[in-house]
């Protein structure tokens, strides 16, 4: 078990993709305290920002408020990362495995392009969670991302394959121009949810003021949702009894793609035969 | 002053084959011998060539730096290059920066590059980014054959004023030759259209087709006596089947000098995209006994990178292809141009087949003094993979390999796999030195004779030739010393390269009138300066043009 505690509230950003198992497992303490973190254009070392206790490890934890702090978990493949207390942007980005959890809020871009791997923010996300950075053909394409809070804008741009389920809401282009995966949405969204989708399915539990880009279908249960309430429920991520079993408009689009998108709004007044 | 020692020297315009001589170098200059107290570079083990010259390359200009701004997923997987007392920072990647252009070109024994494809509108910027391109020469070829005051005058039959324009815009955008792509099709794409075979007329006009650009151009290069001969990338670029069209437009230059850019665009058989396949061997026959003509491979490797052309309507059909993103610009009276990342597979057959092309015309062609080594960067692939070309041309075994890859039915639409030609070292000198420096009309390049420029490259003397032409030992620049170790020691200022063909001066008070009229800027502000341009060196025009 290797403890971080950042020594200082930041006003500056700091960058440390170091912070991740694959990077400090392998470490003895000494070399741990000299790896570098960059404090706006200037290198340091870890042990001038953070009190290090503990050797090396795949169990890693880091405490105090970390709003500041970027690119925890860049690239990690293995080992849990624990974040007690606010993250700062781009956490978790390219994560191809392991486990992040963050008890308190992250902000914008939380795993960005992640390939595996499972991310837990227990406060609320910003922007582009799961998303594609700027430029790239696909956003996230496995793992799972769970918030416990609410988003942002743009969650799941461009993902490709994966889970993100939110529990509070979303806001503006949900979805967007996504091309699979899944999207979980336990209290709605606001506007234009799945606008450019070519593939993928999102899943709302409260009504979606959606685009006329998109076509109602039929009124089903999907069977999959089970499976899906039940891998979710693994994870500590449960959904509500009613609407496992519940009854679920489904609407294709975005048409102006053209693509074969869909959206899936529980209704949870409807009694399926 | 420098003595180099030891090494087997290439340098195939001089006749010396891989022989074991010094070279002696005194003011920048190849020179018969130096003194005692020259500096003494030992190269035994090591081979010694000039310094490479890339005839047609995308280095700098509006069309390279929108593909910049259109590539920031390329961008971040880049390879960074960090300031240090020598260098100014950057990133390698499919379009480098401009800093990081010249040092990548000079990190692999490059020399001197020829931005293939400047509107005149846009010259100052290129010259501005040529001039932030350290160490390497530069010159550049004016885009013409979409010129829209070119094109009235020829469609009123008026060749000779056309040629006093002509003459004017090569010296008003300091440039080297002029360039023609698509003629009349980039024309045609502002109504929407294109021009794919050579007698089509081009939208707009009631007689002007491709066939007149074309001819018009080659001539008005040879009457000038431009050092470079018209610099074409023909019509109906990457479609299969398009290599009739090709063979019309080589027929079509009989009499003419003429350098056909990126030929293996140009080079495919097929009627659709899943019959296409290699007419690199047509196209090889019938170059190979027409001696008038020089090409540039335009080779394809695998993997991301960013295609870049004037060619609009082709980038606008490569986009509904791919549905890749796709950035597009009107330039104008003059030319189009169109961007779109592109990822070459070795599971598509169209891709299979092109990286097939580029290297069967390089081993079909059997003049290597006709051939020059380019992967039309960015296009095909960057400029820092030629060292893998040059693998694949000298390894037929490697080649096999790579063969391997392939589906039978991509194999079946190839002839690489029954060639076994390899290429001697000697003839990598010259396709990637002596040939384009000749291409170009650069006397001064391309050979380590007396007199010529000291642009040197030495590499390790050993089996992987990959590994050979990454790595350079030495490069020289100028007889400075420019990379020791795998480091630039140095960062010197390059040369632009201009030339200034005879025209009226009087031809101006034609051009201003419709300047005034069709422009968004002011005639006095159009034409390059000569102060604008950093190391500029006027070249003559007399390049020996037999009819």
């Amino acid at each position: 078990m290797l403890t971080l505690t950042l020594k200082e509230s930041l006003t500056v950003p700091l960058e440390a993709e170091i912070l991740t198992p694959d990077v400090l497992a392998p470490l003895p303490h000494a070399d741990v305290r000299a790896l570098p973190v960059m404090l706006g254009k200037r290198q340091l070392r870890l042990d001038e920002m953070f009190t290090v206790e503990g050797e090396g490890s795949d169990d890693v934890e880091i405490r105090g408020d970390l709003t500041k702090v970027k690119w925890i978990g860049r690239n990690m493949t293995r080992g849990r990362v624990r974040v007690v207390g606010n993250v700062g942007m781009h956490v978790g980005a390219y994560m191809k495995g392991g486990s992040i959890e963050v008890t308190g809020n992250a902000t914008d871009w939380v795993g960005g392009e992640m390939s595996g791997g499972i991310i837990h923010v227990r406060g609320n996300a910003g922007a582009q969670l799961g998303s594609a950075y700027r430029g790239s053909m696909s956003g996230i394409s496995g793992g799972t991302i769970l918030v416990e809070g609410s988003a942002g804008i743009e969650i799941g741009m461009r993902m490709k394959r994966g889970l993100i389920a939110v529990r509070g809401p979303v806001r503006d282009f949900a979805g967007l121009q996504m091309k699979g995966g899944t999207i979980v949405l336990m209290s709605g969204a606001e506007q234009r949810t799945g606008a450019w989708m070519q593939r993928g399915t999102i899943i709302s539990l409260k009504p979606l003021k959606l685009m006329p880009t998109f076509a109602t279908a039929c009124v089903y249960n999907p069977s999959f949702m089970g499976l899906y309430a039940k891998h979710l429920a693994s994870l500590g991520f449960a959904l509500p009894h009613e609407a496992i079993a519940g009854g679920y408009q489904r609407h294709i689009g975005d048409a102006a793609v053209p693509g074969k998108g869909e959206i899936l709004v529980w209704q949870p007044k409807l009694q399926l035969p | 002053m420098l003595r180099i020692t030891g090494g087997k020297v290439y340098d195939p315009k001089n006749g010396v084959d891989g022989v074991v001589q010094d070279v002696c170098v005194a003011g920048g200059k190849v020179v018969a011998s130096v003194d005692a107290s020259a500096r003494v570079i030992d190269a035994r083990g090591m081979i010694v060539f000039p310094g490479g010259v890339d005839v047609h390359t995308h280095i700098g200009g509006a069309a390279l730096n929108f593909a910049r701004g259109l590539i920031p997923e390329q961008h971040r997987k880049a390879r960074p290059i960090f300031h240090t007392p020598q260098c100014r920072a950057g990133i390698a990647g499919s379009t480098p920066t401009t800093f990081a252009t010249g040092y990548v070109y000079a990190g692999m024994g490059w020399t001197t590059a020829n931005e293939a494809a400047v509107p005149l509108i846009s010259a100052k910027h290129t010259h501005e980014e040529l001039r932030d391109t350290p160490i390497i020469d530069k010159c550049c070829c004016v885009l013409m054959a979409n010129n829209e005051i070119i094109l009235d005058l020829l469609e009123n039959d008026e060749f000779e004023r056309a040629k006093q324009v002509a003459g004017w815009q090569v010296w008003a955008a300091k440039a080297y030759g002029i360039k023609a792509v698509n003629p009349g099709g980039v024309a045609g794409w502002k109504w929407g259209k294109d021009c794919k075979g050579l007698n089509d007329v081009v939208p707009g006009y009631k007689k002007v087709t491709p066939a007149t650009i074309i001819k018009a151009l080659a001539d008005i290069a040879d009457q000038l006596s431009l050092p470079h001969p018209i610099h074409l990338h023909c019509n109906n670029l990457g479609a299969p089947g398009n290599y009739t069209t090709t063979l019309e437009t080589m027929k079509l230059l009989e009499g003419n000098r003429a350098h056909m850019a990126h030929l293996q665009y140009h080079a495919y058989g097929g009627d659709d995209w899943y019959t296409m396949k290699s007419a690199a061997v047509p196209i090889a026959e019938y170059f190979n006994t027409h001696p008038n003509l020089t090409c540039d491979a335009g080779a394809v490797l695998f993997g991301d990178t960013v295609t870049i052309t004037a060619d609009g309507p082709w980038q606008h059909l490569l986009h509904e292809l791919t549905g890749r993103k796709w950035g597009n610009l009107d330039v104008e009276n003059e030319t189009g141009c169109g961007v779109v990342p592109y990822t070459y597979k070795e599971k598509n057959l169209v891709n299979a087949i092109q990286w097939a092309v580029g290297l069967e015309l390089m081993l079909l062609i059997t003049d290597p003094w006709r051939v020059c080594l380019t992967t039309d960067h960015p296009n095909g692939a960057c400029f820092w993979r030629y060292p893998e070309i040059v693998r694949l041309l000298m390894d037929k075994e490697f080649r096999k390999e790579q063969l391997k890859a392939f589906s039978d039915k991509a194999r079946a639409g190839m002839v690489l796999p029954d060639l076994d030609r390899e290429y001697t070292l000697g003839e990598i000198a010259i396709i990637t030195s002596a040939a384009p420096a000749r291409t170009l009309g650069l006397a001064q390049k391309g050979h380590l004779g007396i007199g010529a420029d000291a642009d040197i490259a030495i590499f390790n003397d050993v089996k992987d030739p990959m590994e050979m032409f990454s790595y350079p030992r030495f490069v020289f620049k100028s007889g400075q010393l420019i990379v020791e170790e795998g480091e630039i020691r140095n960062s010197i200022e390059g040369s632009q390269f201009a030339t200034r063909p005879d025209y009226d001066p009087a031809i101006e008070d034609y051009l201003r009138p419709l300047f005034q009229q069709h422009y968004t800027m002011s005639f006095e502000n159009y034409p390059v300066t000569e102060e604008c341009v950093h190391g500029l060196e006027v070249h003559a025009c007399n390049a020996c043009v037999s009819k």
